[in-house]
């Protein structure tokens, strides 16, 4: 480390480290990477269920009378049509209509919203919408005082609602509610980020080590274990579910990630939506997709494609699968390339892996 | 924990000296490092490598190490049992998990080496 930051520990770094995880340095934050091990933990996710520790993640609350304006100009989803105790996925775009951040953004009241931002992009992410002009309402972090768990896989709603005051599985996809879990308040959410059924729960930091555990005991039954960050890629990275810094950043819009759904360019006016609607107009000339590698080796970000022995694009994500058990990854090629079936190959240093680009997501649970 | 017989390298290695022949294998630090393995890359017996020439890889889930000899000479042997069960490194890094046996052209490659009390303080160093 050459920074003089010091690194911040979430309420549950004690926990973690008692359960003998491997703890890793992540966006200005010490989180434990894997505890038992990533493939264990990963498919405890897919077959039972897994409980992360997503404290470093940030929180903003917007509240005010202008506040839905606000947001319907700060973020390409469409507010308006966004119903109290349900949540969105959207995003914080630059005026040329790349990526700030992918955040999702919460309707806890008809003037008052949450947004949960990555933890690496938190503080720019803070100053960005601040700096935004935000007639009648007020921006507040929320970051410090909100811890959050996610409890994620086939078993989350058994053992969440072993544990509530009011039945969870009420809740709809990306529906929430304010309730108890454990005796805790909590905002309980049916949401999360590796592609199972599943709930966010965000309550107050000294709060959180005490959920933790009865979630545990709870859980012991359902197979319930704890996982890293890890896991959290791998499971993300089989749902197709982008990443910052990955498939997303800064010279990435929402057509090229795939995420047009995400864009409602006929709700008005936000930060963004010329480029976009010019972009959508014009067409892309590169999209995301996802490959899987035929021969053996694994393909990771910054490895580049090659077509005809020309440099065509590179990889933004990829790993070695541990439900499909092979390797995988998501990556940029142009339009002409990215129909699934194409073969490719990728440099993985200096040696020619050969590749075909497949369908997204590689992973869709049984419903 | 590192058997004592073996030598080891800085890039947590170990050698185990057979007459001509050092069997070369990762270390129990280094295979806790790299978490689960899910491939191995190792040579074509009939290679000649110097000493210090990354001769493959170790992939797992997360990351990637090279592996390097750290003697001069001819692969003999590479552990055709890792392609199908990699995680032998996983269960007996020193042991099973062993990747390839190096005939040696110079024993002075040697000298470099660790021994296991040596190696150790090495690796509880590095967790400092």
């Amino acid at each position: 480390m050459t920074t003089t930051t010091p690194l911040r520990r979430t309420p549950l770094y004690d926990l973690h480290v008692a359960a003998g995880a491997k703890i890793v340095d992540f966006a200005g934050w010490q989180m434990p990477v894997q505890y038992a091990g990533l493939i264990e933990e990963h498919r405890a996710v897919r077959t039972a269920a897994g409980l992360f520790d997503v404290c470093h993640m940030g929180e903003v609350r917007v509240a005010g009378p202008g506040a839905e304006a606000f947001l319907q100009r700060l973020t390409p989803n469409d507010v308006a049509k966004l119903a109290i105790g349900r949540a969105h996925y959207s995003a914080l775009l630059t005026p040329e209509g790349t990526f700030i951040d992918d955040l999702l953004v919460y309707r806890l009241g008809a003037a008052e919203f949450m947004l949960v931002v990555n933890a690496a992009n938190a503080a720019g992410d803070l100053a960005w919408i601040l700096a935004q002009p935000h007639p009648d309402c007020e921006v507040t972090d929320l970051s410090d005082e909100t811890a959050l768990l996610a409890i994620q896989g086939p078993r989350a709603l058994a053992i969440v609602a072993s544990l509530a005051a009011s039945d969870p599985g009420a809740l709809k996809a990306y529906g929430f509610a304010h309730g108890e879990v454990a005796g805790v308040p909590a905002l309980i959410s049916r949401t999360g980020y590796t592609g199972e059924d599943g709930f966010e729960l965000y309550v107050a930091p000294a709060a959180a080590p005490g959920l933790w555990e009865r979630l545990m005991a709870a859980g012991k039954e359902h197979g319930l274990v704890p996982a890293g960050l890890g896991a959290r890629d791998t499971l993300r990275l089989e749902a197709g579910m982008a990443l910052y810094g990955h498939e997303i950043d800064r010279t990435i819009t929402p057509f090229e990630a795939g995420l047009d759904w995400v864009v409602k360019l006929d709700k008005g006016e936000f930060l963004g939506r010329e480029t976009l609607q010019r972009q959508k107009a014009e067409g892309i000339s590169r999209r995301l997709v996802g490959f899987e590698v035929s021969g053996r080796g694994i393909a990771r970000q910054g490895h580049l494609f090659r077509h005809d022995g020309a440099e065509v694009g590179a990889v933004t994500s990829g790993t070695f699968s541990p439900t499909l058990e092979r390797a995988l990854g998501m990556g940029y090629l142009p339009v002409g390339l990215a129909a699934p079936g194409t073969e490719i190959v990728i440099d993985v240093r200096g040696r020619e892996l050969p590749a075909r680009v497949v369908p997204l997501p590689f992973y869709r649970r049984a419903r | 924990m590192y058997p004592k017989e073996y030598r080891y390298t800085r890039d947590h290695e170990w050698v185990k000296v057979e007459d001509d022949i050092c069997v070369v294998g990762v270390t129990d630090f280094a295979q806790q490092e790299l978490g689960e393995v899910v491939y191995v890359e190792v040579p074509e017996p009939g290679q000649v490598f110097n000493a210090h020439d990354e001769i493959g890889t170790i992939e797992s889930v997360k990351a990637v190490a090279e592996i390097f000899t750290p003697v001069a000479g001819e692969i003999v042997e590479a552990n055709e049992r890792l392609k199908d069960d990699p995680e032998l490194i996983n269960d007996d890094p020193h042991g099973d998990g062993w990747l390839v046996k190096v005939k040696f052209s110079s024993a002075s490659d040697l000298d470099d080496l660790m021994d296991a009390d040596a190696y150790e303080e090495y690796v509880a160093k590095g967790k400092e």
